[in-house]
C-alpha cells in the first residue's frame, strides 16, 4: 500500500494535479451507493431537527399564525426581556437549577457506591440475581413509576398508613412544594441507580485480580484497595458520563417533572421545561415559550462546553471533546 | 501454595455490613413491586390494615374484571404494540444504515456528516419549533407523528458505526475483490454479522417507545389513537377512571374503592409483560451499553 503511494507521488506530473474537489467528486459518485444509505438519516434530521432551528427564529419575532414564520415581524429580544423580567423568572429558574443538581449530585455518586458495593459479592450467581432485581425498575415507565409514587404517597396510602402512628393527621406529599424535590430525585433513584451502575460494574470487571492480591499480601485494607485500585479504575468512565449529566442540568427531562407537578406542589416544580409547555402549546404564547426554550438551549450548551474544560483539567486533559 | 488470602477483621465486618446493606436494597427495590403486585387483587389497603392476616375476603380480581369492561385499556394496548414495531423498524433501519456508511474507511465527508448529527444532541430549535413542523407537515394525529421525528437516534448510530468498525476489513476487501458491490457488501456479509447489534437496537427501541408517553400526549389529540402510558396516565395520574368501567357505581365511597382497585391492576397490567421478558435479554442490554461506552 504505502510503496503504492510512493510511486505515485514519484510519477511525474504531465497533466494538472486532479483539485481535491474533482478528486472528492469522483469518490462519491463511484460510491453513491454510501450516500444514499445515510441520506434518510440526514434528511429525517434536516427536517425534524434542523428545520425547527430555523423555526425558533420566532423566538425574535411576534408570531402570528396568519403571516407564518417568515412573515411575522422581529421584535428583537422582546420575548427574551419579558421572560428575564417576569415576576417568576427567578423561582423557575432556580427550580430547573436546583432539581437538576440535586439529582446529580444525589443520583450520579449512588451508581458508582452500588458497583463497587456488588463489586465485593465473590458468588457470581449471587451477584447476578441482585443485579436482575436492581434493573427491574428500569423496565417500569415513567408513567407508572409516578402513579405509583401517587399512589404510595396519597393521603391514604401505605406510606402514610405506616406514619399514622407518630402523626395525627396524615401528611399531603403531593401537594405540599416541600417535598416535591425530595420525591422526584429518590424515585429517580429507585428507577434509574441499579441501571446505571452496570458500566461501573463492567469497568470493575476489568481489573486484574492479581492486583488486589498483591495488595492484600501487602496489608491494605479493603477500603484501601477500593480507593487505590477500583475508583482509579472507574475515573475515566466517571469523567465522561459525568460531563454528560452535568451538561444536562438545564436539559432536564419534561417527562416526570410535568407527570408529578399538581397546583399545589407547582412553587417548586414548575421547571422551564413544564413552563415552555404551558405557555406554549396551552397557552398559545409560541414566541414567548420559544424564547423561553431558546433561553435554556443556549445555558445549556455553554454548561456542556464549561464543565468540558473543568473536568479535562481535572483529569490530565481527557474530556469528551 | 496457600491461595486462600486471609482478610483482616475490619475487612470482614465491612463485608458483612455490605451485604446487609445490599441486602436492604434489594427489599427497598423489590417491595415496592411486590405491593403492587399483591395490592391489585385485594380489597384497597388491605395489607396495610391486616398485614399478614389476610382473610379469603379480601382477595379480589374486581380491578381487573372493571379494567376490561371498557375496551380503553385494550386499545391502548394495541396502539401501544403497533406504535412501538413500527417505530423500532424504522429507527432501526435508518441508524444502521448511516451507521454504516459513517464505518467506512476514508468516506469523503465523514466529519461533516458527524458534526452535522452530533450538532443535535447538545442544541435544538425546541418544542414549539418542532410542534410546527410536524403541524405543518399534517402529521397531526397521524402515526408518522409518532414514528419520524425520533426516528434518527445519534446513539444507535453511533452504536451501529463502532460495531461495523469491528467487522474485519479483510472480510469486505476480499469481497470487493470478488467484484461485489457496496450495496451487496453491506446486506450479503455485514448485516448477517450484525445479528446482536441489531436486536439490541431493537430492543431498545422498542421498549423507549412502548414507555413513552410525551410525543403521544402532544401530536395525538384523539383518544382513538392513545397508545397505553397515555391511557395509564389518565388513570394514575389524572384520576379519570374511564366511565365505561364504572358505569353502575354511585356511591362515592365506592367509586374511590373501585378507582383504586382499578389503579393498581392498571399498573400490573402494564408493567408485567416487560418485567416477565426483560431477565431473558438482560445479556443483550448489558452488551448495548458496553459496546457504547467504547465510544
Amino acid at each position: 500500500m504505502e510503496e503504492l503511494v510512493k510511486a505515485e507521488q514519484a510519477m511525474p506530473v504531465h497533466t494538472s494535479k486532479p483539485t481535491k474537489l474533482s478528486r472528492n467528486l469522483q469518490y462519491i459518485k463511484k460510491n453513491y451507493i454510501l450516500y444514499l444509505l445515510i441520506a434518510p438519516a440526514v434528511i429525517l434530521t434536516i427536517i425534524f431537527k434542523y428545520i425547527p432551528i430555523y423555526g425558533a427564529t420566532i423566538a425574535f419575532k411576534d408570531f402570528s399564525p396568519i403571516r407564518g414564520i417568515t412573515g411575522s415581524e422581529w421584535v428583537g429580544f422582546k420575548h427574551f426581556t419579558s421572560f428575564l423580567s417576569s415576576p417568576n423568572f427567578m423561582e423557575i429558574l432556580m427550580n430547573t437549577i436546583k432539581l437538576s443538581s440535586f439529582e446529580l449530585l444525589i443520583g450520579f455518586p449512588i451508581p458508582i457506591i452500588l458497583a463497587l458495593m456488588l463489586n465485593q459479592l465473590r458468588k457470581s450467581s449471587v451477584k447476578k440475581n441482585i443485579q436482575l432485581a436492581l434493573y427491574a425498575p428500569h423496565f417500569i415507565s415513567v408513567v407508572v413509576v409516578s402513579g405509583m409514587v401517587f399512589l404510595f404517597l396519597s393521603p391514604v396510602g401505605p406510606i402514610n398508613a405506616m406514619l399514622s402512628t407518630f402523626l395525627d393527621k396524615p401528611i399531603s406529599f403531593m401537594s405540599d412544594p416541600d417535598y416535591f424535590r425530595t420525591i422526584y430525585i429518590w424515585s429517580g433513584v429507585w428507577q434509574g441507580a441499579g441501571w446505571a451502575s452496570i458500566v461501573y460494574v463492567a469497568a470493575l470487571a476489568n481489573v486484574d485480580p492479581q492486583l488486589h492480591e498483591a495488595a492484600t499480601l501487602d496489608g491494605a485494607s479493603l477500603l484501601q484497595r477500593i480507593w487505590h485500585i477500583d475508583l482509579p479504575t472507574l475515573k475515566p468512565v466517571m469523567a465522561v458520563l459525568f460531563i454528560l449529566a452535568a451538561g444536562g442540568i438545564m436539559g432536564i427531562g419534561f417527562e416526570k417533572a410535568y407527570l408529578l407537578q399538581t397546583p399545589m406542589n407547582s412553587p417548586s416544580s414548575e421547571i422551564i421545561a413544564t413552563y415552555v409547555y404551558k405557555r406554549g402549546l396551552l397557552a398559545g404564547d409560541y414566541s414567548f415559550a420559544t424564547a423561553v426554550g431558546l433561553f435554556n438551549a443556549v445555558v445549556n450548551v455553554i454548561l456542556l462546553g464549561v464543565v468540558n474544560q473543568v473536568v479535562k483539567k481535572l483529569n490530565e486533559g481527557e474530556g469528551l471533546v | 501454595m496457600n491461595n486462600q488470602i486471609k482478610h483482616p477483621k475490619g475487612d470482614r465486618i465491612l463485608l458483612l455490613t455490605n451485604n446487609i446493606l445490599l441486602t436492604i436494597i434489594v427489599l427497598v427495590i423489590v417491595g415496592p413491586l411486590m405491593y403492587v403486585f399483591l395490592s391489585s387483587f385485594l380489597e384497597p389497603n388491605a395489607i396495610i390494615r391486616k398485614g399478614l392476616s389476610l382473610h379469603a375476603s379480601d382477595w379480589s380480581l374486581e380491578g381487573y374484571k372493571r379494567l376490561f369492561t371498557d375496551d380503553t385499556i385494550v386499545r391502548g394496548f394495541f396502539n401501544s404494540l403497533l406504535y412501538s414495531t413500527a417505530f423500532t423498524i424504522v429507527t432501526v433501519v435508518v441508524c444502521l444504515f448511516a451507521g454504516y456508511t459513517l464505518s467506512v474507511e476514508g468516506l469523503v465527508g465523514k466529519k461533516v456528516f458527524m458534526i452535522f448529527f452530533l450538532f443535535t444532541m447538545f442544541f435544538g430549535g425546541g418544542l414549539i419549533p418542532t410542534y410546527f413542523v410536524i403541524r405543518d407537515l399534517g402529521m397531526l394525529n397521524t402515526i408518522w407523528a409518532i414514528i419520524l421525528p425520533g426516528a434518527v437516534n445519534v446513539w444507535f448510530i453511533i452504536l451501529a458505526r463502532t460495531y461495523f468498525k469491528a467487522v474485519p476489513n479483510e472480510l469486505k476487501e476480499a469481497a470487493r475483490i470478488d467484484g461485489a458491490s457496496d450495496l451487496k457488501i453491506f446486506f450479503r456479509i455485514i448485516l448477517p454479522l450484525s445479528k446482536p447489534i441489531i436486536f439490541v437496537l431493537a430492543l431498545y427501541a422498542f421498549i423507549g417507545q412502548w414507555n413513552a408517553y410525551f410525543d403521544a400526549m402532544i401530536y395525538l389529540d384523539s383518544r382513538e389513537l392513545h397508545p397505553l402510558q397515555l391511557v395509564l396516565r389518565s388513570i394514575l395520574i389524572q384520576n379519570e377512571v374511564q366511565p365505561g368501567m364504572v358505569a353502575d357505581v354511585e356511591a362515592r365511597n365506592e367509586l374511590m374503592r373501585i378507582s383504586e382497585m382499578i389503579r393498581y391492576s392498571s399498573i400490573v397490567i402494564a408493567s408485567l409483560p416487560l418485567l416477565i421478558m426483560y431477565p431473558f435479554f438482560q445479556k443483550y442490554f448489558e452488551k448495548g451499553v458496553m459496546v457504547g461506552s467504547l465510544k
